[in-house]
C-alpha cells in the first residue's frame, strides 16, 4: 500500500512487518527517528511481542542486541556516526560470533569537527568488521532492503548493517509502497537460531581463541562472507519477484550499455547523478552509473563484469581516508588493476556539503581531470589558512 | 569424619559445595592460579544459583581471568549456558538476556552476569548503572580481587589505599594507591534503588551461598559483590586464600552486609576482631608499610578505614548507621 512518510518512519514501519523481539534504542542524529518510530509502534500494540528497550549508550544498544540475539530473538538497533564508533567493539564482537543482528545506520560525518550532517564516513570505520553493509539509494530502497537484511542475516548467520544517508533519506518525505504483514511472512520465516543458549543442551559462547585457531575463524569468515555474495543476490531476486521491485542484489547499472564513462558510488547521491546522466545522455556524452548496494561484501566479480567495455571510470565518494585518499576508489582500482581502465576519485559531500548536479556537470565536461578531486573545495579558505609544515633545521631533510 | 560432615556440623547447614552431587557448573581442569580466590567464589556462587534454581540459570560473563582461565577452546569449564561478549558490556548483554527470556515466556530461567573489578567498577560501569537503573532481571556478581590481575595487576577502582600495583608501585614518598581514591561500588548499586545488594566472601561460603539463592530468584537487578583474594597480586602464600578472605572480614576491612530497596537490612557481626595489620602483613602488595622498625604510621590510615566500617555496619554488634 502506497504512503508518504519521512524516511525513518518507513524504515520502522520496515523493521517492524520483521517481527523483531528485542529493540533497543539510543538517540544519535539523524538516527534517532527510526527508533522513536519503532517505539510508537510497540506502545501502540502495532509491533507485538516485542521487547523495547531504552539503554544508555551505542555501547549498550548492540550488546543487549547480542545477548537477546544469542538467546534466539530476533534483535534490531539503528545508530549514526559517533555512536557506530562508540560501539565499534561491539560490532566487531557481532560479527565474531556470527550473530544475525540486523541495525541501521543514519550515515553522517564522524567528528572532530562535530559534525551531524551526512556522509559516509561513519560506515566506512565499520567496513572491515565482518558485517554485510548494503547501502540504500531511495526511500523505498531503505525499506526494502531493511526487509531482505534480516532473511540475508539468518540465512548467511552473520549481521548486515543498511546504510541509509542521514536527513537525505533519514528525513525525506517521500512515497514508500509498504507490503502487507501477510507478504513479509511469507518471505521472511520465524527466526531459528542456528546458535543459541539454551538450559536444554549448554554451550558456551565466546570462547578465547588461541594462534592455533584464530587465523582459521578469520579465514572462514571471509569465505563465508565472499559466498553470501550469491546469497544476497539470490535473496534479492526472491525479493523482486515476490514484492515487484529490484531494490537488492549487488549493484545497478544505469545507461552503461555503451558508456565510456562509468561513475560508481554508493548510497542517495546515485539519484542525482542519474538526472544528470540523462541529461548528459541527451548531448551524446557517453556516460553512465554503477551503484554498489553490497558494500561488504565487495562485489568485486560483478562491478568488474558490468565494466568491461568503458574506458573510465570515477569513482564518487562521501568519505575518504586521510593521509591516503579515497577507500571506495582504492577498492575500485585494485579491481581493475589487470585492465587498461583508468579510475579517478572524486571525494564530495563530506559533512553534509551539497552535491549539486552544475558541481558534477562541470567535472564530468572537464576533458582533463586529476586522479584525485575535492569537489566543490573552497580553494579561498585552503589558501588562506594552509601553512606549509617547517621542520625546524631539518628543512629539505638530509 | 569427611570434611564434608565437619563443614555441615560446624555450619549447622548443609552447603551446596559440602554435597557429594555439587552442580560443578565450573568444573576442575580450568586454568586459573593454584589458589585462585575468583576460581573458588564464581564455582561457589553459580553453583549455589544452579542448585536454587533447579539448574534453570544463563550466565553473562565479562572478559577478565574468570573468563580467560575457563574457557579455552576447543575446552570450557561451564556446565551451564554461558556467554562471553567484551570487557565492559556484561551488563548490557546479560538484559538482552533476560528480555529474550521474557520474550519466550521463560522468566523461570535466571540470568548472572558476572565480572571481576576491573569490569564492575570501571569500564562496565556505565552498563552496569543502565542495567540497574531500569531494574533488569539480572543478578549481578562482582568477584572483586581489587586490581587488573589478568593484565598483571595494574591498580583498577577497587584497589584499596596504599596498595602497590604494577601501575601504582611505591617510591620514596609515594606509598602506592592514593588513600583519597576508589568508589564504594554496592553503595553505588543501592543507590538505584534496586532489590538487593550484598556483599559475600570466599571465608564465609555458607552466607555466599544463602546471598545467591535468595539474590537469583528476586524479579529486578540484584548486586553481589564477592570478595576473592588473588595470590599473585596480592603476594601472598597460595594456601591462604581462605585465611586472607577471613582476615579482611575479622578487621572490618570488607564487611559482610545485604541491602534491600537502599536499606542496609543486616550484617555480619566480626566474631573476632583483629587489627588490619595482621591482614596486610601477609601481603607482599602492603610490605613497603611495614619497615625494620615495625609497621608505618600509614597502617593508621587503613586502621582508621576499618574502624569507620565496624561503626557504620555495625560489625561489633552495634547499630548499623548507614
Amino acid at each position: 500500500m502506497l504512503y508518504q512518510l519521512e524516511g525513518s518512519q518507513s524504515i520502522a514501519k520496515a523493521v517492524a512487518l520483521c517481527r523483531p523481539g528485542v529493540i533497543c534504542a539510543y538517540p544519535i542524529t539523524p538516527q534517532t527517528h527510526i527508533v522513536e518510530g519503532i517505539g510508537e509502534l510497540v506502545r501502540s500494540n502495532e509491533l507485538l511481542n516485542c521487547e523495547f528497550i531504552n539503554v544508555e549508550s551505542e555501547m549498550a544498544a548492540l550488546s543487549v542486541a547480542i545477548g537477546s540475539q544469542a538467546t534466539g530473538v530476533r534483535s534490531y538497533t539503528a545508530t549514526s556516526s559517533q555512536g557506530l564508533l562508540y560501539m565499534l567493539e561491539a560490532v566487531y564482537n557481532v560479527s565474531g560470533l556470527e550473530l544475525p543482528i540486523v541495525m541501521t545506520l543514519g550515515n553522517r560525518a564522524v567528528g572532530a569537527p562535530i559534525n551531524i550532517w551526512n556522509d559516509h564516513s561513519d560506515a566506512m570505520s565499520a567496513r572491515d568488521s565482518g558485517w554485510i553493509m548494503l547501502f540504500a539509494e531511495t526511500n523505498q530502497e531503505a525499506l526494502d532492503l531493511h526487509i531482505q537484511a534480516f532473511k540475508i542475516a539468518e540465512t548467511i548467520k552473520c549481521p548486515v548493517m543498511v546504510c541509509v544517508d542521514g536527513f537525505i533519506l533519514t528525513h525525506a518525505y517521500d512515497q514508500v509502497d509498504i507490503p502487507s504483514q501477510k507478504e513479509v511472512d511469507e518471505f521472511l520465516p520465524p527466526y531459528s537460531p542456528h546458535i543459541s543458549l539454551s538450559i536444554d543442551s549448554p554451550i558456551a559462547i565466546g570462547t578465547m581463541v588461541s594462534p592455533e585457531y584464530f587465523m582459521e575463524v578469520r579465514y572462514l569468515a571471509h569465505k563465508r562472507r565472499i559466498e553470501s555474495l550469491k546469497i544476497i543476490e539470490g535473496i534479492g531476486d526472491a525479493f523482486k519477484q515476490k514484492f515487484k521491485r529490484d531494490s537488492g542484489g549487488l549493484v545497478r547499472e544505469y545507461n552503461i550499455k555503451n558508456a565510456e564513462t562509468v561513475v560508481i558510488t554508493m548510497g542517495s547521491v546515485a539519484g542525482t547523478i542519474k538526472d544528470l546522466i540523462d541529461e548528459l545522455n541527451s548531448i551524446g556524452e557517453k556516460i553512465g552509473l554503477l551503484s554498489i548496494i553490497s558494500y561488504r561484501p565487495f562485489p568485486t566479480d560483478a562491478i568488474v563484469n558490468s565494466l568491461k567495455n568503458t574506458k573510465r571510470i570515477i569513482v564518487l565518494e562521501k568519505a575518504f581516508a586521510v593521509g591516503i585518499g579515497g577507500i571506495l576508489f582504492q577498492e575500485i582500482e585494485l579491481a581493475f588493476k589487470q585492465t587498461d581502465i583508468e579510475v579517478f576519485s572524486v571525494v564530495a559531500g563530506l559533512g553534509g556539503r551539497n552535491i549539486t548536479k552544475p558541481m558534477l556537470k562541470e567535472y564530468f565536461l572537464k576533458k582533463n581531470i586529476e586522479e584525485i578531486t575535492f569537489l566543490g573545495l573552497k580553494e579561498d579558505i585552503i589558501t588562506q589558512e594552509y601553512k606549509p609544515i617547517k621542520l625546524h633545521g631539518h628543512e629539505g631533510g638530509k | 569424619m569427611s570434611s564434608a560432615t565437619l563443614g555441615n556440623k560446624s555450619t549447622g547447614k548443609a552447603t551446596v559445595q559440602s554435597d557429594h552431587n555439587r552442580p560443578n557448573t565450573l568444573t576442575s581442569g580450568h586454568r586459573a592460579c593454584q589458589g585462585c580466590g575468583e576460581a573458588l567464589g564464581a564455582r561457589c556462587a553459580v553453583d549455589a544459583a544452579y542448585r536454587a534454581t533447579n539448574g534453570k540459570i544463563m550466565v553473562v560473563n565479562a572478559t577478565g581471568c574468570l573468563e580467560v582461565f575457563s574457557c579455552a577452546f576447543p575446552e570450557n569449564s561451564w556446565g551451564i549456558p554461558w556467554l562471553h561478549s567484551l570487557f565492559g558490556n556484561a551488563p548490557a548483554v546479560a538484559t538482552g538476556v533476560a528480555a529474550a527470556l521474557h520474550r519466550q515466556n521463560r522468566e523461570d530461567i535466571r540470568v548472572i552476569a558476572q565480572g571481576g573489578d576491573g569490569s564492575t567498577f570501571d569500564i562496565g560501569m556505565g552498563c552496569l548503572s543502565g542495567m540497574f537503573e531500569r531494574n533488569d532481571d539480572v543478578l549481578y556478581i562482582c568477584y572483586d580481587n581489587q586490581a587488573y590481575m589478568n593484565t598483571g595487576v595494574q591498580r583498577s577502582g577497587a584497589t584499596p589505599p596504599l596498595a602497590r600495583t604494577a601501575t601504582t608501585l611505591p617510591h620514596r614518598s609515594y606509598l602506592g594507591n592514593d588513600p583519597q581514591t576508589g568508589k564504594d561500588i554496592p553503595k553505588i548499586a543501592m543507590a538505584h534503588g534496586i532489590p538487593y545488594v550484598a556483599t559475600a566472601s570466599i571465608a564465609n561460603i555458607p552466607d555466599l551461598e544463602e546471598k545467591v539463592s535468595k539474590a537469583i530468584n528476586i524479579r529486578g537487578s540484584k548486586y553481589l559483590h564477592v570478595h576473592v583474594p588473588c595470590p599473585l597480586g596480592w603476594g601472598y602464600p597460595t594456601s591462604d586464600t581462605i585465611k586472607v578472605a577471613r582476615l579482611a572480614i575479622q578487621c572490618g576491612l570488607f564487611p559482610l552486609f545485604e541491602a534491600e530497596n537502599a536499606k542496609i537490612v543486616s550484617s555480619t557481626i566480626i566474631d573476632n576482631l583483629v587489627p588490619v595489620q595482621d591482614y596486610l602483613i601477609l601481603q607482599k602488595r602492603f610490605a613497603h608499610l611495614f619497615g625494620k622498625n615495625g609497621p608505618s604510621e600509614t597502617v593508621e590510615v587503613i586502621q582508621s578505614i576499618a574502624n569507620a566500617n565496624i561503626e557504620k555496619y555495625g560489625l561489633n554488634g552495634g547499630i548499623i548507621n548507614e
